[in-house]
């Protein structure tokens, strides 16, 4: 009977594969189009992070972070990125850091023309909804296999199933900090001879900067989440000692990966975090 | 006058089939019916009116009378239903989005109840707003930006950023930023309403001073009847999305259409708003001037005769020439004078008609007798007694005036 659900009636499973498989025969060339920049992008930043000598690193570390927030942000990532060196995983800090630099990259240069597109059309924020839901909820594990069978295994794969796991954050606060923007002000817009672009660059775009730098503080942190995950399939940087510790029960490696990753986050978070603050903000509380 | 801006007969209907809405009111159907029944919002309907070049044009009603959306459909903010606009004979409601925003940028500004400005930019950024819009090089469009905050005496805080200024200045931004357009049409709605009583009147009178030195063509929307009448060159009365009313404000004041208008006006004080001539009446006893002789006699002889104390003196041309009393005219018999140019009591200055109540209390008070009002020619219209003045502050204007003839 179809009703005792012992086996299934719905070739779902099936389905699936080999719709995946058809994908995979069929459209090779397209997905090797849509890994060629990822892979580009990935090892260009990688190969340069690697060659930077550490203490300049760390001096233009400290720059960026003090302007971006304050000194005390900048000793923290310091002495931060000191500590990941004395741990013996500088290289693996810098291709962890060269994946989400990369995903974030790309998640912005797609996802921030999509909330625009979104903000605009209430039909397009209505399709594309079920598929950030779908995005965000779906467990990295799920599409790993179809990312791995499509862009084959390694750290580009990794950038690639971080990206779409990350990239949702990005498209819907796009999409609500343009449609937040003060309606009166859009319409003050209008009414001396605006045209529809220049509200969006002029008014709309700076207005709703801080939400979308908000946005783009949490596709970052969704990034970082995805690091250990992408060891699985391959991807080298911090998930590595993680992924090693975990499979060979050593838990101090598992343990001194885990803290480097917490530590990079908390880096990354603030300063990404200042920049999103606003130029009033700052001159109000100061 | 040169009409500047002529509505013809627009339409407003808000709801997904605004043409079946437009079909039930030729049907005869009114607002409320055509919400019950398919649940459209008829927002305004068959709004004409003609605004003067020059002139302060104010939109008055209550909340929900339409006026909003109207002033939004002569810069098409809101696409009308049906209905023309026309600047300078030119069809707006017609024109192409090109021409559209063209027109926004040099012809018409806006100034807004809650000021709009940009909160990202300052000051000298938000009044270039316009300028930076139509393409203005910087340097040209900070000088006429700053020219415009000087016109509001806001030049020293060009680099201040909006949310440090309080209200009253907020809002004189936002007049800077409609002004440094040079437009030919200034659209205000309501706005001064989000102010405080005294910055409000403070910038009315802005209003007015900048209205002296350039006039340009104002349509003002407001709830308020004070501001109204204070600003006002004509005013529209605006009920449930129509037009009840349009003249000026004494004319409306004098005759109200209806009882919606009249109700508007109940709390107004009369001596505010009107003058001599709409209180004056031709109650007292006139004396035709003779020259020659037997004059005070037969004077006498009427004003007993219709039991008066005083008679108002006037000539041929019905000039006003003095008042006198029955004492004055038996002294001047008593001394054998024979005009009555003897009679004539000293120190009665007639009240011009166009004085404001206001400031003839202390005159009522001071003569025994009702004041005499004349025009510019010193023609002679009537008289407000002691009795007068204080019904007139008691119930308004009577409805005939010795001015509306």
């Amino acid at each position: 009977m179809i009703f005792d659900f012992e086996e299934a009636s719905i070739p779902l499973e099936k389905w699936i594969e080999i719709g995946v498989n058809w994908l995979v025969d069929n459209f090779r060339p397209q997905f090797q189009a849509i890994k060629w920049p990822v892979e580009k992008t990935l090892n260009g930043i990688d190969g340069l992070l690697q060659i930077v000598p550490p203490i300049i690193f760390l001096i233009l570390l400290f720059i960026i972070a003090w302007r971006a927030a304050n000194w005390k942000v900048g000793i923290f990532g310091v002495l931060t990125f000191l500590l990941v060196g004395f741990l013996g995983l500088w290289q693996e800090t810098m291709t962890t850091l060269a994946m989400v630099i990369s995903a974030v990259v790309f998640c912005v240069i797609v996802g921030v023309p999509l909330g625009i597109i979104a903000a605009r059309s209430e039909r397009f924020a209505d399709i594309i909804r079920p598929l950030l839901d779908a995005m965000q909820t779906t467990p990295a594990f799920v599409y790993l296999v179809p990312v791995v069978m499509l862009f084959s295994i390694g750290t580009v794969a990794g950038v690639i199933a971080t990206i779409i796991f990350s990239m949702p954050p990005i498209i819907r606060l796009t999409n609500l900090g343009i449609r937040q923007v003060r309606e009166d002000v859009v319409e003050a817009a209008h009414a001396f001879g605006a045209t529809e672009s220049q509200i969006l660059w002029k008014v709309q775009f700076p207005l709703a900067l801080p939400t979308i730098m908000a946005g783009l503080n949490q596709t970052m942190m969704l990034s970082l989440s995805m690091v250990v995950i992408a060891a699985l399939i391959g991807a080298g940087g911090l998930g590595e000692p993680v992924f090693e510790g975990l499979n060979s029960l050593r838990v101090g490696l598992a343990g001194i990966g885990g803290l480097s990753i917490v530590l990079l986050a908390m880096v990354l978070d603030r300063i990404s975090q200042a920049l999103g603050v606003s130029k009033h903000t700052q001159k109000k509380e100061s | 006058m040169t009409e500047k801006v002529v509505v013809k007969d627009l339409f407003k209907i808000f709801g997904h089939d605004p043409g079946r809405g437009l079909k039930l009111i030729e049907e005869g159907l009114d607002k409320e019916q055509i919400f019950e029944k398919t649940g459209l919002t008829v927002g305004v309907r068959e709004a004409s009116f003609t605004v003067n070049a020059g002139e302060i044009f104010v939109v008055m009603g209550l909340s929900g009378s339409g006026k909003s959306t109207l002033v939004r459909m002569l810069n098409r903010l809101i696409e009308p239903t049906a209905g023309e606009v026309f600047l300078d004979g030119e069809n707006i409601t017609k024109m192409t989005r090109k021409k559209l925003i063209d027109m926004r940028r040099r012809k018409m500004s806006m100034v807004f109840q809650s000021f709009a400005l940009m909160p990202h930019l300052t000051v000298l950024q938000n009044a270039s707003f316009g300028l930076d819009i139509s393409g203005l090089g910087k340097q040209e469009r900070e000088e006429r930006a700053m020219n415009a905050l000087d016109q509001v005496g806001l030049k020293t805080y060009a680099d201040s950023l909006p949310q440090e200024l309080s209200g009253g200045m907020q809002q004189r931004v936002g007049l800077a930023r409609a002004l440094a357009q040079d437009p030919d049409i200034l659209l205000m709605d309501e706005a001064f309403s989000a102010l405080d009583p005294l910055i409000r009147s403070e910038m009315q009178d802005e209003l007015l001073k900048l209205q002296e030195e350039s006039e340009r063509t104002v349509i003002f929307i407001s709830h308020d009847l004070h501001e109204a009448m204070r600003i006002g060159d004509r005013i529209a009365m605006m009920e449930g999305g129509r037009i009840v009313q349009v003249g000026t404000p004494d004319e409306i004041l004098k005759n109200p259409a209806d009882k919606y208008v009249k109700s508007f006006f109940r709390g107004v004080d009369p001596t505010t708003v009107f003058s001599a001539k709409d209180v004056a009446r031709k109650s007292q006893l006139t004396l035709r001037w003779h020259k020659g002789e037997g004059a005070p006699r037969a004077a006498l002889e009427q004003l007993r005769e219709e039991d008066r104390e005083f008679g108002y003196v006037i000539d041929k041309q019905r000039k006003f020439m003095g008042v006198v009393s029955a004492d004055s005219l038996q002294a001047a018999m008593d001394r054998d004078e024979h005009t009555l140019d003897a009679a004539l009591l000293g120190n009665v200055e007639p009240v011009p008609a166009e004085t404001p109540l206001q400031e003839i209390l202390a005159v009522v008070r001071r003569y025994e007798f009702p004041v005499p009002v004349v025009d510019e020619d010193n023609g002679y219209l009537g008289v407000i007694s002691k009795n007068a003045f204080l019904k007139t502050l008691e119930a308004g204007v009577p409805e005939t005036g010795a001015g509306t003839s």
